[in-house]
């Protein structure tokens, strides 16, 4: 794998990331498009406008459409085939009384609040290293991109196999000699999902690195050397100068984080499939898919899967005002 | 007067190539010395090797009488401006001028003291509390000297700090650079690309090529005696008309094509008999004329007439060489004319062909 195509993705949120962290063209744009009549609007590019609509139907017929069609139907009581008999929030209570549900939705929070700290502070600091001016940087980047490029079903595999006793860190080091030590956090329900964590954290932080660097790269250099005329150490010019530069690049690596863990599914069913004991490392969209396809209870798979919709949307909105309306503010 | 800035031979080296060679520099205390040379000849990495931001392969920088030459740029006793301004975005304009005194752990009333003065002497007073992103580019260029001002330093370093502005602006900014450099009297060095700019501020100007100084002097010797070809055609727009040819008389006489130029008045050196030589005569130091007069003289024919405004350009050719004058307005004349030149020999500058240097 050539470094080409990362380096382009890299420029392209270079970019994105210089144009949002202001300056003079951001107000130039919203003024331009303030400026044009109303009516003219609805005609101009017409023809773009007329090629433009069968997209725009797909979208929102397979998206939107799909999207209402599930929550309609979480108010159903449909069993194997989707049927429309009401039972208004009898899904939903069922679900939020079912022991499974309720484990799945905490391991979700353990696993996702200790998965946005760790990947984001993490991913901020490897680019801070990456940031020094170091030799083979192209090579690191690349390295640490690997493991993002790998689907989780394999990142899933190959962490079950390192922390597997037999074949794994436990089985080398006491092939060394060190008889009694034991690591198999994956049959224990207590730290099964720092097992998951671990791989999470692997595949996860050379994506944000990536993005936090990308960050780092569209800020101006004369502000580094003020903040050095002005005295400031380095690691406080990070600190109160560059993070809250970066507001943008670290919300937007927020949300695409976050969107992922709650869609969390097959790094579990690779590592643990939801065990050890049953359901220590269940989460949500396990939930979705057992119900769906294996207990045969669309109604429950639908009002879990809304659950999920809504907590995305309770992630994406905060982001979509943050990028998209408050724009006005200095 | 008293040293303020020494430069003892200066070397940098970016790896294997050198960007600045064995230089030396002296600014007095109080002078205003502008750096002034085409893009990427090594003035801003001047500049930044004064500042403390870049390390130097060889020499020293003295300032003030302390050698600087390792001390951190906080430490120098300087302050910075910069051509993108380099405010930091989520600071007031408030924030911004005392961020670096409140890391210093300076009592709050002397850095409001020093906040109060400097929006005073620039006039930003209504502008505190607003954060940059909200300022116009010249209310933020002032922010970026205020910055500057607060740190009560006794030398400013300014990196191009007019080149991101409308020309109107530039020229009003550069008055009032000007009139704060008066009012604090202190050691200013000034970066730019912009003649105008340096021709107006500097009281000397360091002209620049690829890494060494090629001349230090005021604006006025850099303007009428060059020390070189590079100077003499860098500094004036339009540039310096070159006539090729040879000193002939035992070097009392300039020949060029098939006329002889009398060089009787030439303020320089001795100019000797040489094989190959350069005159330089700028655009304003040449005389046009309808009838031949007394002595000898060029006979050019008009191929544009430039209107500027307040005088006009001509662009001649005499013989096959191109030739431009800057006459004024009324001595506008249509294309075609034919018209014999003078030259202000006493104005003139005569060059060298093999080194370049001015006789
Ligand atoms: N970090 C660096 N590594 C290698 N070469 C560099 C570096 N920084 C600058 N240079 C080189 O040093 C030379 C001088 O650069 P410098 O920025 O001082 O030019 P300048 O005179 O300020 O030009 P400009 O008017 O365009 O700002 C250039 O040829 C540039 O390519
Ligand atoms: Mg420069």
């Amino acid at each position: 794998m050539g470094g080409d195509p990362e380096n382009r993705t890299l420029k392209l949120l270079k970019v994105g990331a210089a144009r949002d962290l202001g300056g003079p063209f951001s107000a130039l744009y919203s003024r331009g498009e303030r400026m044009s009549g109303q009516p003219k609007r609805l005609l101009r590019n017409l023809n773009a406008k007329i090629a433009a609509i069968p997209m725009v139907l797909t979208t929102l017929v397979v998206f939107v459409g799909g999207t209402i069609w599930t929550v309609v139907y979480s108010f159903t009581d449909s069993k194997l085939l989707p049927r429309l008999r009401w039972v208004g929030f009898d899904q939903y209570e069922r679900l939020w009384s079912n022991s499974r549900w309720m484990v799945s939705i905490e391991n979700l929070m353990f696993f996702g609040v200790l998965s946005l700290v760790f990947t984001i502070s993490v991913g901020f600091l490897l680019a801070v290293l990456m940031d020094q001016k170091i030799r083979y940087e192209d090579t690191f980047r690349t390295i640490m991109l690997y493991p993002f490029a790998l689907s989780f079903i394999v990142t899933g595999l190959v962490w079950q196999w390192i922390l597997n006793p037999q074949f794994g860190i436990e089985g080398i080091v006491r092939g060394w000699g060190w008889e009694s030590f034991s690591f198999d956090p994956l049959n224990n329900p207590q730290t099964v999902l720092y097992g998951l964590l671990i791989a999470g954290l692997w595949q996860g932080t050379g994506f944000v690195m990536c993005l936090m660097l990308a960050g780092l790269r569209g800020i101006d250099e004369d502000i580094w050397k003020a903040a050095r005329v002005d005295g400031i150490a380095t690691w406080k010019t990070y600190l109160v100068v560059i993070v809250p530069m970066m507001r943008p690049v670290f919300i937007t690596t927020l949300v695409i984080v976050a969107a992922g863990i709650i869609k969390l599914y097959d790094l579990v069913v690779a590592q643990t499939s939801g065990g050890p004991g049953g359901n220590a490392s269940q989460v949500p969209a396990m939930y979705v898919y057992d119900y769906m396809f294996q207990a045969q209870n669309l109604g429950q798979g639908f009002a879990a899967s809304t659950m999920m919709l809504l907590s995305v949307l309770i992630v994406l909105i905060p982001w979509a005002y943050l990028e998209f309306g408050g724009k006005k503010h200095g | 007067m008293t040293k303020s800035i020494e430069v003892k031979d200066l070397t940098l080296n970016f790896g294997s190539v050198s960007v600045l060679k064995n230089m030396n520099i002296d600014v007095q205390e109080g002078e205003f010395v502008v750096l002034l040379g085409p893009s990427g000849c090594g003035k801003s990495t001047l500049l930044n090797c004064l500042a403390g931001l870049l390390d130097i392969t060889e020499g020293q920088i003295w300032i003030k009488g302390k050698n600087v030459t390792w001390s951190e740029p906080s430490a120098r006793g300087i302050g910075m401006v910069f051509q993108s301004y380099a405010l930091y975005p989520q600071m007031t304009v408030r924030g911004n001028l005392s961020f670096g005194l409140k890391n210093q752990r300076m009592p709050k009333d002397e850095i409001d003291r020093r906040v109060a003065r400097a929006s005073e002497i620039l006039q930003i007073g209504p502008l505190l509390d607003r954060k940059p992103g909200a300022l116009s580019g010249g209310q933020r260029q002032r922010v970026a000297i205020g910055r500057a001002l607060v740190r009560d330093v006794d030398v400013f370093l300014f990196d191009e700090p007019l080149s991101n502005l409308d020309a109107k602006l530039r020229s009003e900014l550069r008055v009032e650079i000007k009139r704060l450099h008066s009012k604090l009297n202190n050691t200013m060095v000034y970066v730019t690309h912009d003649q105008i700019e340096a021709l107006t501020l500097a009281d000397r100007i360091a002209v620049m090529k690829g890494g060494v100084i090629q001349q230090l002097s005021d604006p006025q010797t850099i303007y009428n005696k060059p020390s070189n070809l590079f100077v003499a055609g860098f500094i004036g727009s339009p540039s310096m008309n070159f006539l090729h040819g040879k000193t002939v008389d035992g070097g009392k006489a300039f020949h060029f094509g098939d006329h002889k130029i009398d060089l009787a008045g030439y303020d320089g050196g001795a100019v000797l008999e040489r094989d190959q030589a350069i005159l330089g005569v700028r655009p304003e130091h040449i005389t046009v004329s309808h009838d031949a007069p007394a002595g000898p003289s060029i006979p050019a024919v008009v191929e544009i007439d430039e209107h500027l405004g307040a005088d006009s350009l001509l662009w001649l050719k005499a013989g096959t060489k191109e030739l431009c004058v800057r006459v004024p307005v009324e001595g506008r004349l249509p294309a075609g004319t034919k018209v014999h030149l003078g030259l202000d020999i006493a104005k003139a500058s005569l060059f060298d062909n093999k080194t370049e240097q001015r006789i």
